[in-house]
């Protein structure tokens, strides 16, 4: 019978004292604990930052010197605008799935609810003649699609990757339907339409601004607010988040409704770039590269977890990556399997961080 | 030692030298020395964090150890993965078993061995009521029950008839009574000592002393990842090995003197749901009230009715005097009652967030202006209770996920008494936890009744229920079977009035 020693852990010295009773911390050392003070402030700067963040960071960094390169036109004013103006669209879309990710459900009706909102702008702006009517109109669409999403999901107890993989497939429709398959409407006029497209504040593309407002918006709301906490809550644990009192049902439609509504601003900037409503071209494949960018960007698919701040590098590294690919001259075909061939990877590694067994398919 | 390791003369079954592990920085075991003789039980006691399960992973193939050796008579093995020690005729008995819902218990029982049984369903279903009725569980268990109509307790049942139907050499129980009832219980060490007459090595981890002083030759004891010794029973007391665990004295368990009744706080009047049925019970402030039970007699589920996770469809529920229509939990929430369910981390905690997250959670609105959450104030929350209720986490920044059991249960608490609630309604409050642990939480009871908080303990552990409540009441098939002061309650006669009119599921 020995009496062992317990010194050999090194005892931390963290100023808020965990245990204000002597008797009951020198009984039992703290559990969990971990080594606080001998950490480097290199190791502090990469835990602020975060290693997800600092990997896209490099990974950025490497793909603009790899292009860089091989073609020096990468660098010009004019290419760092068409790829800011690029990613623009996807990144809204991106930002607003990286909230339905953290949640713990997925929207994959995104791109079709920016094409049916395409369309809708550009026919009530020509019907009515007013660019206002035609985004609010375009927004209320998004919002209601996001209301159907949300009550398919909640009311209808479905899976929210199979209740909006539905919508996706009637939303186009609707769309294909009002607008005959066909582009719709000429926005190339209105000067409004034409700002959105076109225009700069401070020397920023519009469509970039756009996306900054709606992503600060998105990062202040998750980050700073009782709502963005209960988005984190409900989607690290559903139940607990019910018990504590939290109205899970209204997070779930809220956030799809917002989703609608961004999917719809979306919708309103494709109009303007291209001119005109456009049912399919523009919108299609935005949802894939939504998700890839979130999931890149460290949102972890089984919710709880993600930010917005990993979600726009990871945005932009895919645009470069994307237009990097077409100055080389790579075939847009194997564009697609690079997003793809993304996807995987990122959540593989997600999952493999997360330390899951390789068993069975996973939850 | 052994010559020939088919025919083993060595009583040693399984040998574990030296056995170190680390997991990056953290020291989770360090020498560790386990033996486990044919025929004998071995307890493996020692405060949650001790390195229990640790050990119990590393036998059972889940972790390899950095250092130390693994003998199997006689002969040094090494598993990469649980397939290893099954083969090697070793089997650790999971606590929070996989079931398959959609099939039947003899399909769970034999998932993976089909082979052995053959493909005909028949024969199947024949084989696994013969074992059934070998290890003496053909009475609470049906072979072709499906798993998703099997309650935690016949789930164990399950996971047990898996290790044993392969006949292994050794088998490890993890905290196997945590999810039974007595009955199961009785059921259970039937089949160890049935076990230990076919000469099989056992080790039993429990926090339960009266199990292991029931079922065990021998106890080794860890504390903090360390092997602190092995004694055998007979020469070794509850003290002792208290001390052994903790260095701490069994004295300040169960201290608990009855605070001054007030008004009452809650009442049910024949209140009843698809779980229960015509429920009459009150609580008054500072009042403790033990809810005890076999497992299955709707304890959980009357907890979840009154914190509104359930609808109640007949009676009422009564909050100081003023009838309330609980419909979703913010409706119990804003009644002044405050929830930790049975299921810490599946129904409770936020285990990728932090200390302060999870403290917060109900309260967010009070350390937030408008919709912006003031995270001082909120730090300044969660501080609060750390110290209060003794939270050992290295900061309120800590994810609660890296916490032991008892600390997170702590932190749940804190989410509760955050809200000031009148009415509190613990579940199974110290399951799963180490004794030093369950003392503190047991003065956190006593602490809030003198405060004039109305107290209800679900437990399990008629020890804990004779000790921590003013009065009790028995379950028995979703119905209160009877009430006992303090005075007149005995575990005697909880389990006769819990066995009533029980049917076993």
């Amino acid at each position: 019978m020995s009496s062992t020693t317990r010194k050999d852990i090194p005892v931390t010295t963290t100023g808020t004292a965990a245990s204000t009773s002597p008797a009951a911390s020198s009984a039992t050392p703290p559990q969990g604990e971990q080594e606080h003070d001998r950490v480097s402030p290199f190791k502090r700067v990469v835990s602020a930052i975060g290693v997800q963040n600092i990997s896209l960071i490099i990974a950025i960094a490497l793909v603009v010197a790899i292009i860089g390169i091989q073609n020096p036109l990468f660098f010009t004013v004019p290419n760092l605008k068409v790829i800011g103006t690029a990613i623009a669209i996807v990144g809204l879309l991106a930002v607003v799935q990286t909230i339905v990710i953290i949640l713990g459900a997925l929207d994959i009706s995104v791109g079709s609810i920016a094409g049916l909102t395409s369309v809708a702008s550009a026919m009530i702006f020509t019907a009515t003649s007013s660019a206002a009517l035609g985004v609010l109109g375009a927004v209320a669409i998004g919002v209601a699609c996001g209301l159907v999403n949300g009550c398919i999901i909640v009311f209808g107890r479905v899976n929210p990757v199979i209740a909006t993989l539905a919508t996706l497939a009637a939303f186009k429709g609707i769309a294909q339907l009002i607008s005959d398959g066909r582009a719709q409407g000429y926005t190339g006029a209105d000067p409004f339409f034409v700002f959105l497209a076109r225009g700069t504040l401070l020397g920023i593309p519009t469509l970039i601004w756009v996306l900054i407002v709606v992503a600060v918006l998105a990062h202040v709301v998750l980050r700073y607010t009782t709502i963005g906490r209960n988005i984190y809550a409900v989607g690290g644990n559903n139940i607990a988040s019910r018990l504590g009192g939290i109205n899970i049902n209204r997070y779930i439609i809220g956030v799809y409704m917002v989703t609608g509504a961004v999917a719809a601003i979306a919708g309103v900037l494709i109009t303007a770039r291209t001119g005109s409503g456009q049912p399919i071209s523009g919108s299609e494949g935005l949802e894939l590269q939504a998700i890839t960018a979130a999931a890149l960007g460290g949102a972890a698919l089984k919710g709880g977890k993600g930010a917005i701040a990993g979600t726009i590098l990871a945005v932009i590294l895919l645009g470069v990556l994307t237009n990097g690919m077409t100055l080389i001259g790579v075939n847009t075909f194997w564009q697609n399997v690079a997003q793809g061939t993304l996807l995987v990877v990122a959540v593989v590694i997600q999952q493999l961080r997360s330390g899951e067994r390789r068993i069975g398919i996973p939850g | 030692m052994s010559q020939d390791p088919q025919h083993p003369t060595d009583p040693i079954a399984l040998r574990a030298t030296g056995i170190t592990k680390n997991f990056g920085p953290v020291r989770a075991l360090k020498g560790v020395e386990l033996e486990l003789r044919a025929g004998e039980v071995t307890a493996l006691m020692g405060e949650n964090g001790a390195g229990k399960s640790t050990l119990l992973k590393i036998l059972n193939g889940d972790y390899r150890p950095d250092d130390g050796e693994l003998i199997i008579d006689g002969r040094p093995v090494v598993f990469t993965d649980p397939a290893d020690a099954r083969a090697a005729g070793l089997r650790v008995i999971a606590q929070e078993p996989e079931i398959i819902a959609a099939v039947s218990v003899a399909e769970n029982i034999f998932v993976g061995n089909l082979g052995t049984v053959g493909f005909n369903r028949r024969a199947l279903l024949r084989r696994t009521r013969e074992e059934l009725k070998r290890w003496g569980f053909d009475r609470v268990i049906r072979a072709e029950a499906l798993g998703s109509s099997l309650s935690p307790a016949q789930r164990q049942i399950v996971e047990i008839m898996r290790a044993v139907v392969s006949r292994p050499r050794i088998i490890c129980f993890d905290e196997p009574t945590s999810s039974l009832g007595d009955d199961e219980v009785g059921l259970l060490f039937a089949l160890i000592r049935q076990l230990q007459t076919e000469g099989i090595a056992i080790a039993y981890v429990s926090h339960r002393m009266a199990e292991i002083f029931r079922l065990a030759d021998r106890i080794t004891v860890l504390r903090d990842g360390a092997f602190v010794g092995t004694k055998r029973v007979d020469e070794t007391s509850h003290e002792e090995l208290v001390r052994m665990m903790v260095g701490r004295d069994l004295s300040q368990f169960f201290h608990r003197d009855p605070a001054p009744l007030g008004d009452t706080v809650l009442e049910l009047r024949g209140v009843g749901n698809q779980f229960v049925d015509g429920i009459d019970l009150t609580v008054r402030a500072g009042e403790v009230v033990g809810i005890a039970g076999l497992v299955g007699a709707g304890r959980s589920e009357l907890m979840k009715t009154i914190a509104g996770d359930y609808t109640v469809t007949s009676g009422e529920i009564v909050i100081s005097g003023q009838a309330r229509r609980i419909r979703q939990p913010a409706d119990s929430i804003r009644a002044g009652i405050g929830f930790a369910p049975e299921e810490r981390k599946a129904e409770a905690l936020l285990l990728q967030r932090s200390v302060r997250d999870n403290a917060a959670l109900v309260v967010l609105k009070s350390v937030s202006r408008w919709i912006f959450v003031d995270n001082r104030a909120e730090r300044a929350l969660a501080q609060e209770y750390v110290t209060r209720l003794r939270i050992r986490t290295p900061s309120t920044e800590q994810l609660v996920g890296n916490l032991s059991g008892g600390n997170q249960q702590k932190v749940v608490l804190a989410r509760w008494l955050a809200t000031k609630p009148k009415l509190l309604l613990l579940d199974e409050p110290t399951r799963g936890i180490d004794v030093g642990a369950k003392s503190e939480i047991y003065a956190i009871i006593d602490e809030l009744a003198h405060q004039g908080v109305a107290v209800v303990v679900v437990s399990s552990e008629l020890p804990e229920v004779l000790g921590v409540s003013d009065r009790i009441y028995v379950m028995a098939g979703g119905r209160i079977a009877g009430e006992l002061p303090r005075a007149d309650a005995t575990e005697e006669r909880i389990l006769a009035l819990a066995m009533d009119d029980e049917v076993l599921a």
